[in-house]
């Protein structure tokens, strides 16, 4: 088995933080992982994409093949189409709906929720409002995380140990408005 | 043994710890930053090994000689823009007898993600003579280490570690080892291996030359070096180095069905140089062409065309079988390879027009009060002459943003420090007002011997120095003197400080700088103005430090 996920966004949208917990959770499962990312210059406010790959065997590129991503998740719509030549024909596409914009040309959101709506499988999720709902809207990552986990290969309960790892030692508060966050995206 | 999830760049910093360096230097630069950054939290946090940023990679490289020299492992790291800072003592230390361990590490940028060329390392490497080790994945990463260090001292030679980008900043799980090797005793080098008088370089040289013998012997038996022949395969044959290693990984299953029965071509990984010359003319003895897939420019190719009898075919990046520039991935080996492309979700969909999303300044970055008020002077100036008449010359660092729009406040990046001399240049082929821009950091890497320049010709020019009191842009390293030391600094240097401005980058204060340029630039002499204000990276974190530190005192 090998799952190969493009994670988009902008610079400081916390896709590595996404990129992170999928990681943890997959390594729970005892599953291989790699995950390669972009720096430098595309911090400040320019767009990101990192690419995660989980297999339960050796994974050799750090870089998926175009065509051969399982999944786009992406922090806002116009970047999650930026890289669908990597997905598969038969991949999924989930993103947030919110538009990030920080520049004066941004197209017209309904335009791209057209398009992405024209893919065999994509779901455009209102993960703010459902952030807001966790109680926090820094929680935007993980209703995303949630919104994709039943695509993604890893169980329930490694995800859900991730989150709380990662939260834990921060604040435990945290470690429950992520959980609700994380819950509120499976259903959506 | 421990697994251990880390950046290609993290475990190569706890290789080196677990092989015993003493001493770790370097200067920022994407993407060798976090090796460094890892060795200075382990010195700052859990008292390890000394580890420390330099002013630039010459001094780092420096350092890390006078470790050797007492007979301890030292690392230097940077990135390849910066072999170019530290070539002087680079090139020279290969006529040196390492004493302890020296490792130069350095991290190339295939493609420019956040540099200027593309430049590769392993002519750096051939150039010296000196042997390099190129890892292909974390692990590798990890335990080359060891290796590298224990051939410096087996044959008294500095060696390169080349990273590139994709791996330095690439996460996968790192098998390492529970305890590290013991430093080394202090003891010095013997001063006739290490002062390059004539006559003494003469002999060292001749040693270097003699020692190349011992390393292409070291180089077919490095056991990293591996070759998989096949002599009924007769047309190709693959030469893979660094990454192409994965890339042909990556495509092998559906390769292997596309062979058929002839099967796989014979394959040759090149995981360290000197290349491994007789392991290639095995290889080469019976086919017809050679396909070599390397990261970087097109260096074994090149080497490779050179060694190999007329009748063989060198094909690659220099014949269009691979690009010429830019970062290898599984698309271009898979097509050099000959396999068809693969269908994506793109086919057939129609897709809405994107913006571009360039990277930006930060909002309310002081870097964007200065350059709105150094626009302004620079317009009422061309303005009052009538023509253009104003030269801005920048560097490299956040500021280097400035140059997009809506600001376009600099019109030239060519390399740390280039600024100052540049203005300068500028100022004496006729333009009346030069303006230099630069960072702090960037002053202290190579700022200052500009400024010597200026103040022995009297130049009439107007440096700017941004202050915004860190490393910004490869993500907050200190900058080697705080704020209140530049204006000593400056003044040292012989600049006269009636031409001295320290002033602050407030967006209120737009106007009144934007007069203290137009002043400073009608001074037909040398004018130095520090704009100062924290970058908000930097606030954040001091911040959080403070607030951290705080609650521990509680
Ligand atoms: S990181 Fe600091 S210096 Fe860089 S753009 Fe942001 S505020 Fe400016």
């Amino acid at each position: 088995m090998t799952y190969d996920i493009i994670l988009a966004g902008v610079g400081g949208q916390g896709v590595l933080s996404i990129a992170t917990i999928i990681a943890r959770a997959a390594m729970i499962d005892g599953l291989t992982v790699r995950q390669s990312e972009v720096h430098g210059m595309s911090q400040r406010g320019g767009g990101v994409q990192a690419h995660m790959r989980i297999a339960d065997g050796p994974i050799s590129s750090d870089l998926i093949p175009t065509g051969g991503a399982d999944m786009i998740l992406a922090m806002e719509p116009m970047e999650s189409l930026r890289y669908l030549s990597w997905l598969k024909p038969e991949g999924i596409l989930v993103t947030a709906a919110e538009p990030f914009v920080n520049i004066p040309d941004y197209p017209e959101v309904e335009t791209l929720y057209a398009a992405i709506r024209t893919l065999k499988r994509s779901r455009i999720v209102a993960a703010e409002a459902l952030a807001r709902e966790a109680g926090n809207l820094k929680s935007v990552n993980m209703v995303l995380i949630g919104a994709a986990s039943s695509s993604l290969p890893v169980s329930e309960k490694a995800l859900a140990q991730s989150v709380h790892d990662t939260f834990a030692k921060k604040d435990p508060k945290l470690v429950d408005i992520n959980m609700k966050a994380l819950a509120l995206g499976e259903k959506a | 043994m421990k697994e251990l999830v880390l950046l290609g760049d993290e475990a190569l910093a706890l290789g080196a710890l677990h092989a015993g360096v003493s001493g770790s230097y370097g200067y920022p630069g994407t993407p060798s930053t976090e090796i460094l950054e890892y060795l200075v939290d382990e010195f700052e946090t859990r008292g390890g090994p000394v580890a420390r940023w330099c002013a630039n990679e010459k001094t780092a490289y420096e350092s890390a000689l006078g470790v050797s020299f007492a007979g301890k492992r030292s690392i230097v790291t940077m990135k390849h823009v910066g072999l170019n800072v530290a070539a002087d003592p680079f090139m020279n230390s290969s006529l040196c007898q390492i004493k302890g361990g020296l490792i130069c590490v350095v991290a190339d940028d295939p493609s420019m993600h956040s540099s200027q060329g593309e430049q590769d390392t392993r002519y750096y490497a051939d150039f010296a003579m000196v042997p390099l080790f190129e890892p292909v994945n974390q692990q590798e990463a990890y335990e080359m280490v060891a290796e590298a260090f224990e051939l410096s001292e087996r044959l008294a030679v500095p060696v390169i570690m080349r990273m590139v980008t994709r791996l330095a900043h690439s996460r996968a799980v790192v098998h390492v080892a529970d305890t590290a090797r013991a430093q080394n005793a202090l003891e010095k080098g013997s001063p006739a291996d290490w002062m390059l008088l004539p006559a003494l370089a003469r002999k060292n040289y001749a040693k270097m030359l003699d020692k190349q013998t011992t390393l292409r012997e070291w180089a077919k038996d490095y056991p990293r070096n591996t070759l998989a022949l096949n002599p009924a395969r007769k047309d190709l044959a693959i030469v893979t180095s660094g990454l192409g290693k994965n890339y042909l990984a990556e495509n092998m299953a559906e390769y292997a069905d596309l062979c058929g029965k002839e099967g796989l071509p014979s394959i040759l990984h090149v995981a360290a140089l000197p290349f491994p010359a007789d392991l290639i003319r095995s290889l080469a003895e019976k086919v017809e062409t050679i396909l070599v897939i390397e990261e970087g420019m097109p260096f074994l190719e090149r080497q490779l065309a050179g060694i190999l009898p007329g009748r063989v075919k060198v094909i690659g990046k220099l014949t269009g079988s691979l690009p010429r520039t830019g970062e290898l991935n599984p698309e271009l080996v898979r097509a050099a390879l000959g396999l068809p492309a693969r269908a994506t979700a793109l086919d057939g969909f129609k897709m809405p027009a994107l913006s571009a999303r360039p990277p930006q300044l930060c909002k309310g970055c002081p870097h964007h009060d200065s350059y709105s008020a150094l626009n302004l002077a620079v317009e009422r100036l061309n303005a009052k002459e009538g023509k253009v008449s104003t030269v801005v010359a920048a560097d490299i660092g956040c500021y280097a943003l400035g140059a997009v729009a809506p600001l376009k406040a600099i019109e030239t990046i060519v390399c740390m420090g280039a600024s100052i001399g540049m203005a300068r240049g500028a100022a004496d082929a006729g333009y009346k007002y030069a303006f230099g821009v630069i960072g702090d950091s960037t002053f202290l890497h190579s700022g200052l011997t500009g400024i010597v320049d200026a103040v022995a010709s009297k130049t009439p020019m107007t440096v700017i120095i941004l202050d915004n009191s860190i490393v910004a842009m490869t993500g907050c390293q200190p900058t080697m003197l705080p704020s209140n030391q530049l204006e000593k600094a400056v003044i040292g240097l012989g600049v006269d400080p009636a031409h001295l401005r320290v002033i602050e980058a407030k967006p209120n204060m737009i106007e009144q700088n934007a007069a203290v340029f137009m002043e400073e630039a009608e001074h037909r002499g040398l004018s130095v103005i520090i704009m100062v204000r924290e970058c908000l990276e930097a606030h954040r974190l001091r911040k959080k430090k403070e607030s951290a530190a705080g609650e521990a005192s509680k």
